[in-house]
């Protein structure tokens, strides 16, 4: 049984893992595209910090991690897929077969269609190629232009601010990470990086970006009439999966590729994991991108699991995220946006705009679907575990509406029935 | 060291919080806690203040062991002079809220001036700040500690507050602190209430570092923990019956004040005991004692939870006392029980919690109904003025009295007075039963001789908790002395007295004493605190202690005509039990005492006693 | 055979000594803020609850780092968190359904219980016996059973 992965991310490393794990026979060929070990990007603004170097942000420390379990490693770009004949084609011209395919390439930037997006000082902060390119950029004082105040924005914020750039941030939605956040939680993230010395701007969009002269600043003008000069314009406007050699056959893919909960794709000898999978959402069914860590590494496991002749399925991708944005710490959980009140529906939300913390609980009927919060470190794990769970909380509910705080006794009392 | 070095000033008039360096050289000579607070105190205050004005001061202090893992270290204290009594008040708690003040870099928050409008001060760390309380004003203890973690976001925020008493002026109201603990005596909670500071809310995240020498800590405070889970007292006793294993006992050996002190026993005894607490209820087969319950780093846990029965008459429609909580202490049960010659466990239940929640010293509340059901029986005090019949049993008058009392309500107010003042009023001075104005506990004088030496000369009025002989009188700790005996009694108070101060001082709990003395605690300190702490430099510390509160005392008027015990108890024969036939030997006791104390027959300490000491 | 602590939240008086315990283990210093075991109040039940760490099998914490900073202690059966390793991402802390493993601000990485190696401290500090270290399979088959019988002994069980 050949079991070949395209892509080395979390996702990938960790199917890889598994399927050894779970058939110590098998081959096992690891495709990257870039031209490093498997590293894991959530580390690179750490690295751009400076608080680790390259290899801290590599997945698997030791060198023969791969090599010691009989994984073997390609760098390839695949290009185009036939399935007919179990066969990947890569940009260098060669082929790979296969028996499983799982396909774990993850996503790529998005380059708004903006004029002078291509500019030489215009960069991406994706790779650690990205990142080294930004490092070499980035010095005390820069002036750095960020466009996109979302998750992936957010979190080198603070590596940026951390080098001594001059930062302006210019984020369409009306606050900051409005795709993670409620408006009260963006609207206090926002005041917080600002009262960091960070310039923000919501509810604006970049038309251009034009050199003032050749290799120069950059004249960046927003859509509210406002232009800004930089040295640097950032890109981090979402990213989109890579599914770009998939043109042509007959997977099934939306945004991503469709999967079911066993992570198989429409052709049943192939399975999708990570970010380029949209799998059934926890509460609503629908398919949905989570592109994050741990649910990489679980839709991966899943996968490995299945593809080794196992049976399992996933729960359902629950969408958990966590924030660090110069010291607030934030995270989000499920449908934190809430639930209608037609549909049973009820939330509580405190806040306490002076200390910087937020907690936002939602429920449907007895169940927590979703939270927010901002401050908190403490136990925020089981807020997962309550909303993962669909832990029904009985008259706990009526005590967290009327006193959020309470959550980690609620979870105690009515997940761990310890209470 | 231990020590955090800091204290912070918070002057209330003008809503400034500043850190000043602990005075270390002062720390060497009053350890921490209520010496080192009660140091502060006299240098700073005026002895002749009143108690409510806002040249009091209120001192929130710890000791160098609170907040470390020797076992009970967590208390703190509450310094000022008292409302009730006119002399330094100095009460002591547990719960968890001293380890947090420590814990957040702390070792005393000295409160002076007044508030214009209600404000509770709010430490995170090294943050300091006082915050708008007029949310909370006019709300009971629980309903502050929750508004605040709620609004703080934050569970695990420690609350010291006041509830509606110390707001009221309540003369003997309490600082309350994790629902159910309290810096009970003397009216602290008053003085609060006078300086609009409606609580303290901490959170400490520094931790307490700097021990001396760790290693050495960890061993001798594992060791004496041994010692406390080898004694029957600290081990098992508490444990199981907390303080509450002593009603039956001193019920059996006469020493019950029963009924305004009529009696020494109470018929009833065994209904409101430690035992009974553990006996199912018939009407809904469970048993008033949840569970025991342990202040921060305790060892022991003699702390009561209980619940009432739901269907009882008192709590029957107010679901708000359906919960478990704190439950009743030996003091409390006696206070609200036998002082009144009420029987019933659930009532007298909830009449501690109307005391937790609205922030009242039990002790001072029930004694004081005590003296009321008296005057009431002899018809001094009418129905008409009551609202009520309130004869000696009834448990129904004692829960309305408290609600009243705690929220300022009828003759709820002349209550809140005190017996002292109620009596004198009422032109029967001679039914108070207090020292210093201060009601005592829950031990006859007349049949533990040396309790009535203890209450006459209290630094802080009539108290159990400056020289609890009743350890040697009773248990035989640590050595048997016959209760009904004068002799020698002098001694064993001094001793005890400077002993406990040393205990106090040390933010361990005065019940560790049960099985370890002060030989137990020096190495402790020793370990911990920089400096050589010795025997002899300890036993000096506790007596210096006890002198400094007695001048502060004596500066503010107080005389050796206050030195003294209800009339009853010196003219009124014990009725039953060992003690029958006797009155307190008060008379006898005292001239003994002073002379062993190197006090002059006035009671005032002579000239090469306080050169002896440093002072 | 490998140990795993026992919590017997009957026997919990709320002392905290456990997490004195640990945070002195861990950090030379009585911080009960750091410690990774945690007394919880249940004060209307009257319920002390020691909760931490119960080293699952499923280990979300460490299938969710990047950078392979939680691994498998093979003495213990722990998880453990490498300091040096750990780049403070809480991504873990997001992942573990439990809520035992937290972020702390001042040293910028998260910690979980370690079991001490093998040695337990806030076991070994516990006065009452709420917290054992015990052979691993016996726990799983009495923490159900405890679980189970749970509700009928709650109000007896004291003193």
């Amino acid at each position: 049984m050949k079991h070949l992965i395209l892509g080395n991310g979390p996702a990938g490393v960790v199917a890889a893992e598994t399927l050894r794990h779970s058939d110590t026979q098998c081959e096992i060929l690891m495709a990257g595209s870039e031209d490093e070990p498997p590293y894991s990007r959530m580390a690179i603004p750490y690295l751009l910090e400076e608080n680790i170097d390259e290899s801290g942000t590599y997945l698997r420390k030791s060198p023969d991690h791969f090599d010691s379990l009989g994984i073997s490693q390609l760098r390839g770009r695949a290009v185009s897929l036939d399935i007919n004949e179990h066969q990947v084609l890569f940009q260098d011209g060669h082929s790979e077969t296969y028996d499983r395919l799982l396909i774990a390439t993850g996503s790529h930037p998005v380059r708004p269609p903006i004029p002078g997006i291509d500019l030489p000082n215009v960069h991406t902060c994706w790779t650690l190629d990205d990142a080294r390119a930004i490092a070499s950029l980035t010095k005390p004082g820069t002036r750095v232009l960020q466009l996109g105040a979302g998750f992936i924005g957010c979190i080198i914020l603070e590596a940026l601010a951390n080098r001594g750039v001059k930062l302006t941030v210019v984020e369409m939605g009306d606050r900051m990470v409005p795709r993670m956040m409620t408006p009260k939680a963006g609207g206090m993230i926002k005041r917080w990086v600002e009262n960091k010395g960070i310039q923000v701007r919501t509810s604006a969009g970049v038309e251009r970006i034009d050199e003032t002269e050749k290799g120069g600043p950059l004249r960046v003008s927003l859509n509210t009439g406002e232009t800004l000069e930089c040295d640097v314009v950032i890109v981090s406007a979402g990213v989109v999966p890579n599914i770009g050699f998939l043109e042509g056959t007959p997977l099934h893919v939306a945004k991503g590729i469709l999967v079911n909960d066993a992570m198989q794709t429409s052709v049943p000898e192939i399975y999708a994991a990570g970010d380029v999978a949209e799998a059934p959402d926890l509460f609503t069914g629908a398919h949905l991108v989570s592109a994050i860590q741990p649910n990489a590494a679980d839709q991966a496991r899943v996968a490995a699991i299945n593809m080794a002749g196992g049976q399992t399925h996933l729960k359902g991708v629950l969408a958990i995220n966590v924030l660090d944005t110069l010291g607030l710490i934030s995270t989000s959980f499920g449908q934190w946006e809430g639930v209608n009140e037609r549909e049973g529906g009820s939330g509580a939300e405190l806040i306490d705009e002076e200390a910087f913390r937020y907690l936002s609980l939602q429920f449907k009927d007895d169940v927590m679907i979703g939270a927010t919060s901002i401050g908190w470190t403490e136990h925020v794990g089981v807020l997962r575990g309550l909303i993962q769970g669909q832990v029904r909380l009985g008259e706990r509910k009526q005590q967290l509406m009327h006193d959020p705080t309470r959550f980690m006794a609620a979870y105690l009392g009515a997940a761990q029935a310890i209470a | 060291m231990s020590w955090a070095k800091r204290v912070l000033r918070v002057d209330l008039s003008s809503g400034r919080c500043k850190e000043e360096p602990l005075n270390m050289e002062w720390a060497q000579e009053y350890l921490g806690q209520r010496g080192l607070a009660t140091k502060y105190f006299v240098e700073e205050v005026d002895p002749k203040v009143d108690p409510l004005s806002p040249d009091n001061k209120l001192i929130f202090t710890t000791g160098p062991l609170t907040g470390t893992m020797a076992s009970t270290g967590g208390r703190y204290s509450v310094v000022t002079k008292g409302p009730l009594t006119g002399v330094i008040a100095c009460s002591n708690s547990g719960g968890y809220i001293g380890a947090e003040i420590k814990m957040a870099g702390w070792d005393m928050i000295i409160c002076e001036g007044r508030a214009e409008k209600p404000v509770y001060l709010w430490i995170q760390d090294d943050k300091a700040e006082l915050r708008d309380a007029s949310h909370l004003w006019g709300k009971t203890t629980w309903d502050t500690e929750e508004i605040i973690k709620n609004s703080h976001q934050d569970p695990q925020i420690r609350v010291s507050s006041i509830g509606r008493a110390g707001e009221n002026g309540v003369l003997y109201a309490c600082v309350v602190n994790d629902l159910h603990r309290a810096a009970g005596r003397s009216g602290v909670g008053a003085v609060m209430g006078s300086k609009n500071l409606k609580a303290l809310a901490v959170r400490g995240t520094k931790g307490v570092g700097n021990i001396k020498d760790f290693k050495t800590f960890m061993q001798v405070t594992k060791e004496k923990k041994q010692i406390l889970a080898d004694n029957a007292v600290t081990g098992q006793g508490l444990p199981t019956y907390g303080t509450q294993v002593l009603m039956n006992v001193i019920n059996e050996i006469g020493a019950l004040p029963t009924r305004n002190s009529q009696d020494v026993q109470f018929e009833g005894a065994g209904k409101i005991s430690g035992e009974a607490m553990h006996e199912k209820r018939p009407t809904d087969g469970k048993a008033n004692l949840v569970t025991n319950n342990a202040c921060f780093g305790c060892t022991i846990a003699c702390g009561r939870i209980s619940q009432v029965d739901k269907s009882h008459w008192s709590v029957e429609n107010s679901p708000k006392y359906w919960g478990a909580t704190g439950g009743l202490e030996y003091e409390n049960a006696w206070s609200l029980g036998a002082a009144n010659g009420v029987d019933d466990l659930e009532a007298l239940t909830v009449a501690n919690m109307i005391c937790n929640e609205d922030g009242m010293d039990p002790i001072s509340f029930g004694a004081t109904i005590g003296a009321v059901m008296e005057l009431y029986t002899m018809g001094v005090i009418s129905k008409k003025q009551l609202g009520m019949d309130a004869p000696f049993g009834s448990a129904q008058a004692l829960v309305d009295l408290a609600h009243m009392t705690a929220e300022g309500r009828g003759f709820g107010p002349e209550i809140a007075q005190g017996s002292a003042r109620l009596c004198e009023k009422y032109g029967h001075p001679e039914l108070s039963m207090t020292v210093k104005k201060q009601e005592f506990p829950a031990y006859d004088p007349r049949g533990i001789q040396g309790m009535g030496l203890t209450y006459a000369t209290s630094n802080r009025g009539a108290c159990h908790l400056r020289s609890y002989t009743v350890a040697s009188e009773v248990l035989g700790i640590p050595v048997k002395t016959d209760p009904l005996e004068t002799d020698g009694k002098a001694e064993l108070v001094k001793a005890f007295q400077d002993a406990t101060a040393v205990f106090d001082s040390s933010g361990l709990c005065l019940f560790t004493s049960f099985a370890w003395s002060v030989e137990d605690v020096q190495p402790q300190i020793d370990a911990a605190c920089e400096g050589d702490w010795t025997m002899d430099k300890l036993m000096t510390v506790g007596e210096r202690i006890w002198n400094l509160e007695r001048q502060f005392n004596l500066a503010a008027g107080m005389t050796a005509a206050d030195d003294d015990l209800p009339k009853r108890l010196k003219t009124e024969a014990a009725k039953s039990g060992p003690a029958k036939g006797l009155t307190s030997g008060i008379d006898k006791m005292k001239p003994e005492y002073y002379q062993i104390r190197g006090w002059d027959t006035n009671g005032v300490p002579t000239a090469e006693t306080l050169s002896r000491l440093g002072l | 055979m490998q140990q795993a602590l026992l919590i017997d939240p009957e026997k919990c008086t709320g002392c905290l000594q456990c997490e004195m315990a640990c945070s002195y283990e861990n950090y030379q210093v009585f911080n009960i803020a750091k410690s990774r075991i945690k007394v919880f109040n249940f004060e209307e039940a009257g319920r002390k609850v020691p909760y931490t760490c119960t080293q699952c099998a499923e280990a979300w914490c460490m299938h969710a780092c990047p950078v392979e900073a939680i691994v498998l202690d093979g003495a213990t059966g722990a998880k453990i968190v490498l300091d040096d390793v750990c780049v403070g991402c809480k991504v873990c802390t997001i992942a573990c359904p439990f809520g035992t493993i937290n972020y702390v601000q001042d040293s910028g990485k998260v910690q979980k219980c370690d079991l001490c190696g093998g040695d337990p401290a806030c076991a070994a500090a516990c006065p009452t016996e709420a917290i054992t270290y015990v052979d691993a399979n016996w726990t799983g088959l009495d923490k159900m059973r405890a679980w189970a019988g749970r509700t009928d002994t709650a109000s007896q069980a004291n003193a």
